[in-house]
Formats: C-alpha cells, structure tokens, sequence
C-alpha cells in the first residue's frame, strides 16, 4: 500500500522524507564533510576533483558546481545540510535562501522586513500566490527572464 | 522531590545569537527583538532553576545522516559548543546533570518513549541561541543543562501528540528524582518560517498567534495540530513547534493540577527567515 505523503500539494516545498534521505545520502554526506576546514579547503581548491570522491550522482554535482540549491533540493539535499556549502562559499544563509526564490538578498529581506511571504495562495498547488511554479523565479530573476 | 516550575518557549533562529555575538542587540534591526527578552532574563535571574532540561533539535551539526535519532538525551558531563561552519559561539561550555539525566531516561524509557542516550555530543544554536536569550552574556551558564535533541530534520519527525505524552512522561520522571531539584523545561525551534525553495521565506502571524492562544489555554488542541498543518500553514521548518509540546506537556495543568501563570508572551516578525515567538509559564504547585 503507498505511504500518505498529505505534503506533496504544497506549492514551492519539498519534504526531506525518508525517500529523499535516501536519494540525497551522499550529496548531504558531501555537504558535512566541510565542516572540516581542511576539506573546505580542498573543495575551494578543485571542486570537480572533491566532488568527484563522492558515490553522487552527476546531477547532484552539477547541482552543487552551479550553486543551485533548489536542484541540489530535488536530487535528495537537505537545507541545513547545503547552508554548509554556503558557509564555505562565505554566504549568509539569507543570501541562500534568496536565491532559492530568483530574488536578490536585498529584494528577499525587504520581503522579510515587511512581514515575509504571505501564506495567501500558498497553501496549495494550484493557488495563484508568489511560491507557485507558474510565477517562478521571482524578484530580479523574473525581471531578466522577462526582458 | 525534584519539581518542574516553570516552562520557557522560544526560537533559536542563529542569526539571532551572530547578533548577540557580534554585539548588534541594539540596531534598528534587532533592537525590538531584543527588548521583549528584556523581562525573560529579568526573570530568569530572579527565577534560576537547578537544572534547565532544554528541548532543541540539531542541525545537522552532531548528527549528520549517518544517524538520525528521533529523542537523544544527553547524559554526559559536559557539552562543547559546536562550529557549525562559521567557528563555534563564544559561549560558555554548557554543563551536564548526568544524574537526573540518567535518572530520566530510565524512567521515560520504562514509560515506553525509546530514548537514545547520548554522552558525547556537541550543541548547535539551536541549544545556545535560547540560553543566550534567557541569561544574556555570562561567564558561565547559571545551572546545568540536560540538552535533549528531537529529529524534526528528516521526516517524518515525531507526532505532537507523541511529543505533548513525552512531556507527560518527562514530569512523572522529574517529580520520581529524590533530590530537591528546581527544574525547568525548554522548548525551542519555530516559529513559522520555511528556509527552502520558491517558497522560503513564509511567515504567518495569524497561524502563530492562534497557535500560541492554543498552546498556552487549550494545549490538548494544540497537540492535536497535525503534521500537514504545520508544514502547510507555518512552513516546512515550522514543525519544529512540535519540541515546544514537550514542554507543555510536562506542566502540572496537564495532569489534573491548577493552570499555569502566563508571565510573558512576546511574538516579532522578522529574525533572519523566521518568525519568533516566546512564552513563559509559570507552575502554580
């Protein structure tokens, strides 16, 4: 019998369940090993050849090489887990979250400082809020793929 | 007999204890944020308990996927601060009391919760960040500290109700300790906010708010929120408020004694990503 998954319809949100654990095992596993600044060191250094030790997929790296967190997201990564890359890069984990949305950092604190994101029409896939997959990337992103 | 007093809810949100840190309580920024914890540590010097248990969750700091503990109670003397990337938080060590913990893991253990004990583990924010919002910038930790980590990283984490029964079973424990200990309960994490994907940065002050009304005056509903409502209406990060119904659980009111003293209550948008909430309850046996 499947498993109730009840949190698959929320627009703009993966779950870090068991099965995306599994999927992302090594690519979170990655991601802690810097927590050592000797292995921050050596990724900065060649981050093919580091990320090349690792049993990830190639999607999984690609995702890392390219900094894009929701991908990393998809292939099994977990937010607390990626925030490590960030910090090696020397990033805030507002700066991560920024630009997980299209916005810039400025943009995405402005959005915080005026009370965050509204939960309206965001409840829901299928709603017409500012997290739906028809009206990403948002902020400056949206601006440049429009132009 | 030891006894609970008191319980203290609050967020742990990092960039909060990076304020604190780097001495930035009084920008505009934080300034407000600040100032509804100015009567917390008041309290908390007229208040000091001989042992605080403090519910937390790790961040993928002591346990990485290796090992994924769902309730882990450290046991062990002391705990250092961890580095979570940015090199660890000058605050002090944070210091054990292997005895009660001891004792309450054999107790709740027998009540049927399967703890994992833990004696050796380093703390994250999540643990110092509500320490330094209580007790401010000491050159020690006023009483010891049983930390007590919940898995709300990997889901599924454990249900509300389950947490709010654990807390039940915290109190039977506490209260079986034959040295007259002062203890209080913590819980920590939430409020709304949601760290990842398009729809990072989610905030829902109504949701909190009715939340909070619940925790406080009708905690039986507020443990009956089910996981979906968190992650729907307080985003995915806002589960972790399932560690703050340890806590409430752990209170006299729930088990047939007099309702609690609401000493404060403070709530403000932003912290960072997050909404912050906090509540004070005061025991009344």
């Amino acid at each position: 019998m499947a498993l109730d998954k009840p949190y698959l319809d929320v627009p703009g949100t993966t779950i870090f369940d068991a099965e995306q654990s599994r999927k992302g095992y090594h690519l979170n596993q990655f991601c802690m090993s810097l927590m050592k600044a000797a292995n921050r060191e050596r990724f900065k250094a060649d981050e093919r050849a580091y990320l090349d030790e690792w049993p990830m997929t190639e999607e999984q790296k690609q995702g890392v090489l390219t900094r894009d967190l929701n991908r990393c997201i998809a292939a099994g990564g977990n937010i607390y887990f990626l925030a490590k890359i960030g910090a090696t890069d020397g990033k805030s984990f507002q700066y991560m979250a920024a630009s997980m949305t299209g916005m810039t950092q400025e943009e995405y604190m402005a959005m915080m400082l005026a009370g965050g994101r509204s939960i309206e029409g965001n409840r829901y896939l299928g709603e017409d809020g500012d997290a739906q997959p028809q009206h990403q990337p948002q902020g400056a992103a949206h601006k440049k793929a429009g132009a | 007999m030891a006894r609970i007093t008191a319980s203290v809810y609050t967020s742990h949100v990092p960039a909060i204890g990076a304020a604190i840190d780097l001495g930035k309580t009084q920008e505009p920024y934080w300034q407000p944020l600040f100032k509804g914890y100015e009567p917390s540590k008041q309290w908390m010097k007229e208040n000091t308990p001989d042992v605080i248990f403090l519910v937390y969750n790790d961040h993928a700091t002591a346990f990485s996927l290796e090992m994924i503990p769902t309730f882990a109670i450290g046991c062990a003397a002391e705990f250092t601060p961890a580095d979570e990337g940015w090199g660890p938080r000058p605050v002090p060590k944070v210091i054990g009391h292997p005895e009660l913990a001891a004792h309450i893991a054999q107790s709740v253990i027998q009540d049927d919760f399967d703890l994992t004990i833990v004696n050796r583990m380093d703390v994250d924010h999540g643990l110092t960040v509500p320490l330094s919002l209580m007790c401010g910038q000491p050159e020690a930790w006023p009483c010891p500290v049983i930390p007590f980590a919940v898995n709300v990283v990997q889901y599924p984490v454990p249900s509300g109700r389950r947490c709010f029964n654990l807390g039940k079973a915290i109190r039977k424990a506490v209260e079986s300790y034959d040295r007259p200990l002062n203890v209080q309960i913590w819980g920590t994490g939430g409020m709304t906010h949601q760290l990842q994907g398009p729809r990072a940065g989610l905030i829902n002050r109504e949701w909190d708010n009715a939340w909070l009304d619940q925790l406080i005056a009708d905690p039986e509903a507020a443990a009956a929120t089910p996981h979906i409502d968190y992650v729907r209406e307080a985003g995915s990060e806002g589960i972790e408020l399932v560690m703050w119904l340890i806590a409430r659980g752990a209170m006299a009111d729930i088990d047939g004694g007099p309702a609690p003293t609401l000493r404060h209550r403070f709530y403000h948008v932003p912290a960072s990503n997050t909404a912050v909430g906090h509540v004070i309850l005061e025991n009344n046996v």
